[in-house]
């Protein structure tokens, strides 16, 4: 039972793959060798697929993986499997949350947890700036920083930030706006 | 009730539609929505969702997503947040894998990419400075904060520990200056 066995699968890897879509991709491989569902050249497929697409990667990958082996269905099973375990242990991290709502140690654990998410999404923010305005290939053939910063994407950069300061639009407002200006200016 | 998992599994299903890139592209939209919007919970609520969804098993957009649905309507609202993340994943997937082939090599859809990638990292960094505002109050957050950054730029440490590492150090600073408080008293 082809359904079975891909909501099995994924399940494993949502319960397993810690730290986002990325860290599912080794998961992929050896389901790829083991199963024979897929060929290896399929992920990268998918990884540029998930990329160019909306919705979290992780996510991404499962369906598209899910739907090539076993169609629209597949896609569903397969998501579904690797969200199910996320959906029960944050259910009993929520509950026992709530226990200890007001704890001194919780209080004191959040206290170290708020500042460190800070520094981690600013990482995160680093590396989305450095695959949107840094050409790494150009860097490695010169070896010159400057010649590998896009400067265009520089000042868009700069101009996007300082609409969001000023106008405080939705940020689908801008989006939408910097897919536009991707097409005008041929990104 | 179920007007209130509508509303959670349509906000999210218009999440998961619009944000390219997972757990932290997910950040702007759903302060704006969540925080600002409907105002359901504070900033440093969804702060502790996204340090607990960093440390846990899963796709962090849908951790984030089952924490948020849980608080407002228990197991229901947890299942209804998830399930709207991942629809329009599906719906899209499914049509690019079963009649656009080459959807991700066309020039145009690059293009709009490369200009939506500009336009996100300049929507995480006003969210970094939104959270450093909230989160970083004193020295020892700015220290926390600074050296997580490296560490996360620099080294390929597993998140996950890093984030035990930082609620331990959390009890042991808090629990640290109660005591000195309460020998000076």
């Amino acid at each position: 039972m082809i359904y079975l066995q891909l909501f099995w699968e994924f399940l494993k890897i949502g319960l397993f793959a810690v730290g986002g879509g990325m860290a599912t991709l080794p998961f992929l491989q050896r389901l790829s060798e083991s199963s024979g569902w897929f060929p290896q050249s399929l992920i990268t497929d998918m990884v540029a697929i998930s990329e160019s697409t909306p919705g979290p990667i992780g996510i991404n990958m499962a369906t598209y993986v899910g739907y090539n082996v076993a169609g629209v269905l597949g896609g569903i099973v397969a998501t579904m499997g690797e969200i199910l375990p996320s959906i029960i242990i944050v259910v009993i991290v929520s509950k026992s949350l709530e226990r200890f709502r007001g704890s001194k140690t919780v209080d004191a654990a959040f206290y170290g947890l708020r500042p460190a998410v800070t520094g981690l999404i600013a990482a995160a923010g680093i590396s989305v700036v450095q695959v949107a305005m840094f050409h790494m290939e150009l860097y490695q053939e010169t070896g010159s920083f400057l010649a590998a910063v896009d400067w265009r994407k520089v000042i868009f950069f700069v101009v996007a930030f300082a609409a969001i300061k000023k106008f405080k639009l939705h940020p689908i407002v801008y989006i939408a706006c910097a897919a536009v200006v991707g097409l005008v200016l041929g990104f | 009730m179920l007007h209130d998992l509508v509303v959670l599994y349509t906000l999210f299903f218009r999440m998961g539609a619009v944000t390219f890139g997972g757990g932290y592209a997910m950040l702007p939209i759903l302060r704006r929505e969540i925080i600002q919007n409907h105002k359901w919970m504070s900033e440093e609520t969804v702060m502790d969702y996204y340090a607990l969804s960093q440390g846990l098993p899963g796709i962090i957009a849908i951790n984030v997503s089952v924490f948020i649905g849980y608080n407002r309507r228990r197991i229901p609202g947890a299942v209804a947040a998830a399930l709207g993340m991942v629809s329009p994943c599906i719906i899209i997937i499914s049509i690019i894998a079963a009649f656009l082939s080459n959807f991700q090599d066309n020039p145009y859809v690059q293009n709009a990419l490369a200009g939506i990638s500009v336009c996100v990292a300049a929507l995480i960094l006003d969210a970094v400075v939104g959270m450093w505002k909230k989160g970083v109050k004193d020295a020892f957050g700015i220290v926390v904060c600074l050296v997580m950054l490296g560490l996360s730029v620099f080294t390929s440490i597993s998140p996950i520990l890093l984030v035990i590492a930082c609620a331990l150090l959390g009890i042991g600073v808090k629990s640290f200056k109660r005591g000195k408080e309460g020998k000076a008293a």
